[in-house]
C-alpha cells in the first residue's frame, strides 16, 4: 500500500488533483459553516447542479473554439449570477424558497443531460461532471484552482469577524451598521466560485457533501464558531486525502470515495460528541 | 439632553400604514417602555429608530453625539441561535464591530471593552462557555453584554424577558434599572408586561396603531388607557 502511495505522487495528474483538491476542500470547509448554520445549504446544493447544467452546454457548444476559454470558464459567471438569485429566493419569504431551488436544480439537471445526450461522443465527459474524475484536472484548471481559492481563502480571514456577526445575528449585525446584504452577497458568490472549481473533481452531484459534511462533523464536537471553523478546515483536507487515496487504489469515483470517507468521519464524530456530552454530564451531577 | 426625537413619524408596509402619528422624545437617562398588543407596530418602530427601515412620514431627529449605528441593541432571539456554536466571548465580541468600520480585527481597547462588560454583568464564569448550552437568562445577560459594548449611552431591548422564567424574568428587570440609575445608560424597551413596565420604566409610548398614549409613567397611570388596564387587572 504505501508503495502504491508513493507511486501516487509520480504521476503530475496526481499532484495537480491533490493540489487542487486540497485547496477546493479548504474553501468549501470554512464556507460550508456559515452556509450550514446560516440555512443556506441548499444553495449549495442548487449551485452545483445549476454548475452541471452550465458546463453541460458550454461544453455541448464546443465554446472553447472561441477564444482560448475553457467550460469552466464559461460556467463561472451562470453560476455566480444564479448564486445571487438563489440567495435573493432564500431571503424572500414570500415564495417558497426551498421550492424554489429544488426547481432550479432539477431543471438544471435536466437541461444538462439533454444539451450532453444531443451532441455526441461526450458520454464520458458527462459521466465525470456528474461524478467526479481525478484526471480531469488539467494544469490550467489547477491553476485557476489554486488563484480563485487563495483569493477565496484571504476574503474569508478579512471578513471573518463580519462572517461570523452576520452568520451569529444578522439584525444585530446590521443595528451595528454592518451592510448584512453585502456580506451575504459575497458568502454567495465565495461559494458559487469555490462549487465551479471543485465541480470537475468531486461531481456536481457530491460537491455540495465538501460544503456540508466537514461543518456537519465538527459542530458535533466543537461548541465554539472558530474552533468549527478550523476543525472543519482539517476533516475536509484530511477526507479528502484519504478519499483521494482509497479512489487511487481501488479505482473508485473519487468524489463519491470523499462523500463514504467523510460520512466515516460525521459518524466518528458523532459518537465521540455523544460520549464527551455523557461525561460531562456525569461530572456535572457528581 | 435630548437623544431622539421624533415628531408625526408614521410607517407602512407596502402603502398600508402600519402606526401614524408618533411623537415623542427619549431624553439622556429615560428608561421609556414601548407597549401594546402584539402587531400594535412595536417592532416596526425598533426597526425605524435602528435605522433599518425608512419612516413613511414625519422625523426622527438624533442628537450629534449619538451616532446612527451606536444603539445598543438587543434583538429577540432566532431559532437559527439555538445551535449555533459560538463561545460567550465571541458572541460579546461581535459587538464591537461598529467601531472597527473597514478594519479587519479587533484592537486590544475593544478585547478590554468586551472583558469588563462581561464582569459588569457577572458572566465571567461562562466566558468560554458555548452559547448554547446557556439556560434562557443566562444567553440574555450575554446579549445585554454585547449590547453594552455597541453603546455605552443608549439600549434598544426588544421583549428581553420573552421566555424567561418569573424568577429570571424579575432578575432581568433588575439588571436593566441597574444599568439605568448606576450607570446613567438611556433605555428603551419594547415589552407586552405592562404591569413591570410601569414599575420600572419612567415613560410609557403605549401604542395602538397610533399613539395611545404617551408621557410620565405616573401620569400613564392616570389616564384613561392607564386606568382601564387597572381595571382590567384587577377584575
Amino acid at each position: 500500500m504505501f508503495y502504491e502511495i508513493a507511486e501516487m505522487f509520480s504521476y503530475p495528474f496526481m499532484i495537480r488533483a491533490i493540489i487542487g483538491g486540497t485547496l477546493v476542500s479548504l474553501c468549501a470547509a470554512l464556507l460550508g459553516v456559515s452556509l450550514v448554520l446560516k440555512r443556506y445549504s441548499m444553495i449549495g446544493d442548487g449551485l452545483s447542479h445549476v454548475g452541471f447544467g452550465a458546463l453541460a452546454i458550454t461544453t455541448a457548444a464546443n465554446l472553447s473554439a472561441i477564444g482560448h476559454f475553457t467550460p469552466l470558464e464559461f460556467a463561472m459567471p451562470i453560476v455566480i449570477a444564479a448564486a445571487f438569485f438563489l440567495l435573493r429566493l432564500s431571503e424572500n419569504s414570500k415564495i417558497k424558497g426551498d421550492a424554489a431551488i429544488a426547481l432550479i436544480s432539477t431543471a438544471s439537471l435536466a437541461v444538462g443531460i439533454m444539451a450532453a445526450t444531443m451532441s455526441n461522443g461526450l458520454q464520458t465527459d458527462i459521466n465525470s461532471y456528474l461524478f467526479g474524475s481525478i484526471i480531469s484536472m488539467s494544469t490550467s484548471d489547477m491553476w485557476l484552482c489554486v488563484i480563485l481559492s487563495i483569493i477565496v481563502l484571504l476574503m474569508y480571514v478579512i471578513f471573518y469577524n463580519k462572517i461570523f456577526a452576520v452568520t451569529f445575528d444578522e439584525n444585530f449585525a446590521k443595528a451595528t451598521g454592518i451592510k448584512a446584504g453585502i456580506y451575504n452577497m459575497i458568502i454567495a458568490f465565495l461559494t458559487a466560485v469555490t462549487i465551479v472549481v471543485g465541480m470537475k473533481m468531486m461531481g456536481s452531484l457530491l460537491i455540495s457533501s465538501l460544503i456540508i459534511f466537514p461543518a456537519m462533523t465538527s459542530m458535533r464536537i466543537f461548541k465554539r464558531f472558530k474552533t468549527v471553523i478550523i476543525s472543519s478546515a482539517f476533516v475536509s483536507v484530511i477526507c479528502f486525502l484519504i478519499g483521494l487515496i482509497i479512489s487511487y487504489i481501488y479505482s473508485t469515483p473519487t468524489g463519491a470515495s470523499i462523500v463514504i470517507v467523510n460520512v466515516g468521519m460525521l459518524m466518528i464524530f458523532a459518537v465521540t460528541g455523544w460520549i464527551i456530552s455523557k461525561i460531562q454530564l456525569r461530572k456535572n451531577i457528581r | 439632553m435630548t437623544l431622539i426625537e421624533c415628531k408625526n413619524l408614521s410607517f407602512s408596509y407596502e402603502n398600508t400604514s402600519v402606526i401614524k402619528n408618533l411623537s415623542f422624545a427619549v431624553n439622556s437617562g429615560d428608561y421609556l417602555c414601548i407597549v401594546g398588543e402584539n402587531g400594535s407596530g412595536k417592532s416596526t418602530l425598533v426597526k425605524g429608530l435602528l435605522g433599518l427601515k425608512s419612516s413613511a412620514g414625519g422625523t426622527i431627529v438624533r442628537s450629534d453625539t449619538l451616532k446612527a449605528n451606536e444603539i445598543g441593541y438587543l434583538p429577540q432571539q432566532t431559532p437559527a441561535q439555538k445551535d449555533f456554536p459560538a463561545s460567550v466571548y465571541e458572541v460579546v465580541l461581535s459587538g464591537r464591530l461598529n467601531s472597527r468600520g473597514f478594519f479587519p480585527f479587533y484592537s486590544r481597547e475593544d478585547k478590554k471593552i468586551v472583558s469588563d462588560n462581561i464582569r459588569r454583568l457577572g458572566i465571567e464564569d461562562l466566558t468560554h462557555r458555548s452559547y448554547r448550552e446557556l439556560s434562557g437568562g443566562q444567553q440574555q445577560r450575554v446579549l445585554l453584554a454585547r449590547a453594552l459594548c455597541a453603546s455605552k449611552k443608549i439600549l434598544l431591548l426588544d421583549e428581553p424577558v420573552t421566555g424567561l422564567d418569573p424568577i429570571v424574568t424579575e432578575e432581568m428587570y433588575r439588571l436593566i434599572k441597574e444599568l439605568n440609575q448606576n450607570e446613567k445608560i438611556t433605555i428603551i424597551m419594547v415589552s407586552h408586561d405592562i404591569a413591570s413596565s410601569i414599575k420600572y420604566a419612567s415613560h410609557i409610548l403605549h401604542l395602538n396603531y397610533e399613539q395611545s398614549f404617551y408621557g410620565k409613567t405616573e401620569d400613564y397611570i392616570k389616564s384613561p388607557m392607564g386606568q382601564y388596564f387597572f381595571s382590567e387587572k384587577n377584575k
